[in-house]
């Protein structure tokens, strides 16, 4: 394998995988199914801020720091123009575009004045590129979009100058089997799937982003594998994404899974657009999109409607208000998608992990207890009520048939007020997210005011559990088989059945995507799963594996189960199926 | 002191590939280059080599700008600078 990075001299002072490392296993929490054999290659470490106000270190001469920075843009130059000969299309204009960036006269002038004024050269090129990208950021649109690339530039330019791989996904002619602590949004945005076989993190918990991204791309991954960080470069592993674990240098049982898994792949990537048990009960199966793009997919896909469109997915870079026109046109995207079908417009579910800086506060000390989702509606009034306008003004002439829910709902009276403000917009159908532990708890005197809930089941699990959804320690309390967790879905479901009109319980959490709990789920008498596009056939074939007593049945032993990883193993014994796709 | 006037052909305006093809263009000449928006003071101008200074100048399609250098071969590399300018390099 040839690997590029910015330093072919670095030294991680780690020995290669030998004779002892063999057989070697990692166990972690499987995330994304799928059975596969690659070289690895390690994430490196985010490069780390020089010290506010570092000198030039005694002895070294302005001239030498200055020379030594201009031979390290140079080189991140040489290095990105490289890469972009093997791209194509807009990531090699991107790639271009950034290569010359990391020679910029303007850029390297103004760091070398800094360190003419005795700032040492990391710090210089620091504080330089700060400058440039606030300009950037200044002008706003296209240009704002370009302070990242600069800031990108920085890290790698630094990096050369400490003589460490570059940050980012590291970059290779041959596909490979990414391993790291755990991936940022950013990092996942450059992830090219053409080139990365598998994900497997350190950290990380089943709801992380890494977790998220290897689902949607239908990547094999694992997280929470602790040690496996300590691989080296270039080591051969089996990953198995079902089973959560990671085994150095395969034999040939390995190989012969992961050539069953190849067949398998072939043989899933179709459903036939019905979800339905073995006995023929109805479980429609759609789909989680984040704008008109996703949605053309999972149509494609076979998706029976969308159980949750993200709005704020559609507006997540804005500094400011989205207008109704450009909400309209958004909107209107995805209901074309799905002429006769179902669509969950969800409301602006800002705060916590997503901020939109027109509507969170970026101080609160504990975000995701914080003003976020429905509640924005406390602290900035007005833009919820000029959703709902926009997404009624999208719905005229559509074909599909359009349904709105909000985020974060806590009782009734906050259900009753939002179910007010649509029916002031003329929106038909108003729901609500089941995500706090008390609206599952009340769901009956919430469906007295709504027409339908949807379980969001990573919040719901993080709230029930008292774990933070993205810390790697905390993976074995933050997964939606815990027992505790299952119990409030059947409550919500019972409250629905209490309030006596079996107003539909859909789910649209990540708990959807694995087939095993979808048949729990169903088990539990939700009516609807929502889901990535790409889990939609493994969920249908697993599905229609069960009829609805047995369903039933395995949810009784989950809901019984001592821990979530008895209910998960309890289930899983009971689903041959599962086995003998790989899942 | 020589000095062109190009009208930006680039529908894009003058950011993304055309700055990019223009960048390289300049970077290629033994001159030193100076861009500037029409009708602004030449201590203004900036170095047109360099990719940050171009975006920063937000030229758009139909603007016009000025480009300067000085010293032997200056007329003739303007020239082949405003060519530039003046083709749509997006479309291409």
């Amino acid at each position: 394998m040839i690997v590029q990075t910015l330093s072919g001299s670095a030294d991680t002072g780690q020995a290669p995988a030998d004779q002892a490392e063999t057989g070697r296993t990692f166990s972690g929490v499987g995330v994304s199914p799928g059975r596969i054999i690659g070289s690895i290659l390690l994430m490196p470490q985010a490069v780390r801020e020089p010290a506010v106000g570092e000198q030039l270190a005694a002895g070294t001469s302005v001239e030498d720091a200055s020379a030594l920075l201009r031979t390290a843009a140079k080189a991140v130059q040489t290095h990105l123009t490289a890469r972009s000969a093997g791209a194509s299309g807009a990531g090699r204009e991107v790639l271009e575009a950034t290569a010359l960036m990391a020679n910029d006269p303007m850029l390297v002038k103004a760091a070398v004045k800094l360190i003419t004024n005795g700032a040492s050269a990391e710090r210089a090129i620091w504080d330089a590129a700060a400058s440039v990208a606030e300009m950037l950021h200044n002008l706003g649109g296209y240009m704002a979009e370009r302070a990242t690339d600069v800031l990108d530039v920085r890290g790698r330019i630094v990096a050369e100058l400490r003589g460490v791989p570059a940050p980012g996904i590291p970059y290779s002619d041959t596909p490979f089997i990414l391993v790291g602590e755990d991936l940022a949004p950013a990092d996942t945005a450059t992830l090219d799937p053409a080139k990365v076989l598998a994900l497997v993190t350190s950290s990380g918990g089943p709801q992380s982003h890494t977790a998220i991204i290897a689902r949607a791309l239908g990547l094999p991954a694992v997280v929470a594998a602790v040690g496996v960080d300590s691989l080296t470069d270039g080591t051969r592993v089996f990953v198995d994404g079902a089973a959560g674990t990671i085994l150095v240098d395969p034999s040939a049982d390995q190989v012969a899974l992961a050539k069953a898994w190849e067949t398998t792949t072939a043989a899933l990537a179709v459903f036939d657009g019905t979800g339905r048990l073995k006995d023929g009960h109805l479980v429609p199966l759609l789909s989680n999109v984040g704008g008109a793009k996703d949605a053309v997919k999972a149509a494609a896909a076979g998706a029976q409607g969308v159980g949750l469109l993200r709005t704020e997915f559609c507006f997540l870079e804005r500094d400011t208000e989205p207008t109704i026109a450009e909400q309209v046109e958004a909107y209107r995207g995805v209901f074309d998608a799905f002429p006769g079908k179902k669509v969950v417009v969800r409301t602006l579910d800002a705060g916590a992990d997503k901020p939109l800086p027109f509507l969170t506060d970026a101080s609160e000390p504990n975000p995701a207890l914080g003003v976020r989702g429905y509640r924005t509606d406390f602290t900035s009034p007005g833009v919820l009520e000029r959703q709902l306008q926009a997404i009624a003004q999208a719905t005229e002439g559509t074909k599909a048939q359009v349904w709105v829910m909000a985020p974060m709902i806590s009782t009734a009276e906050e259900a009753e007020h939002f179910a007010s403000l649509c029916a002031a917009a003329g929106l038909k159908t108003p729901g609500v997210m089941v995500e706090v532990p008390s609206a599952a708890l009340t769901s009956a005197s919430i469906l007295e005011h709504v027409d339908f809930v949807s379980l969001g089941t990573n919040d719901l699990t993080q709230y029930a559990m008292a774990a933070d959804r993205q810390l790697g320690p905390l993976a074995g309390l933050n997964t939606p088989w815990q027992p505790a967790v299952l119990q409030l879905i059947r409550l919500t479901v019972a409250g629905s059945r209490d309030e006596g009109h079996d107003k539909p319980v859909g789910v649209c959490g990540e708990a959807a995507a694995d087939p095993a709990l979808a048949v729990v789920l169903v088990g539990l008498g939700v009516s609807t799963l929502s889901m990535t596009a790409r889990a939609l056939s493994a969920v249908a074939a697993v599905l229609a594996s069960v009829t609805l007593p047995e369903a039933e049945q395995l949810a009784k032993l989950a809901l019984t189960a001592h821990s979530a990883a008895d209910a998960r193993r309890i289930v899983r014994e009971k689903l041959p199926i599962l086995n003998t796709l790989g899942l | 002191m020589s000095e062109r006037t190009a009208v930006i052909a680039s529908r894009v305006g003058l950011h993304a590939r055309p700055a990019g093809i223009f960048v390289a263009a300049v970077g290629e000449l033994p001159l030193e280059v100076t861009i500037a928006m029409a009708g602004e003071p030449a201590d203004d101008a900036m170095d047109a080599s360099s990719i940050l200074s171009i975006m920063s100048l937000g030229a758009s399609n139909g603007d016009t700008v000025v480009l300067r250098a000085e010293g032997e071969g200056a007329d003739e590399a303007l020239d082949s600078l405003v060519k530039i300018l003046e083709t749509d390099l997006d479309a291409e």
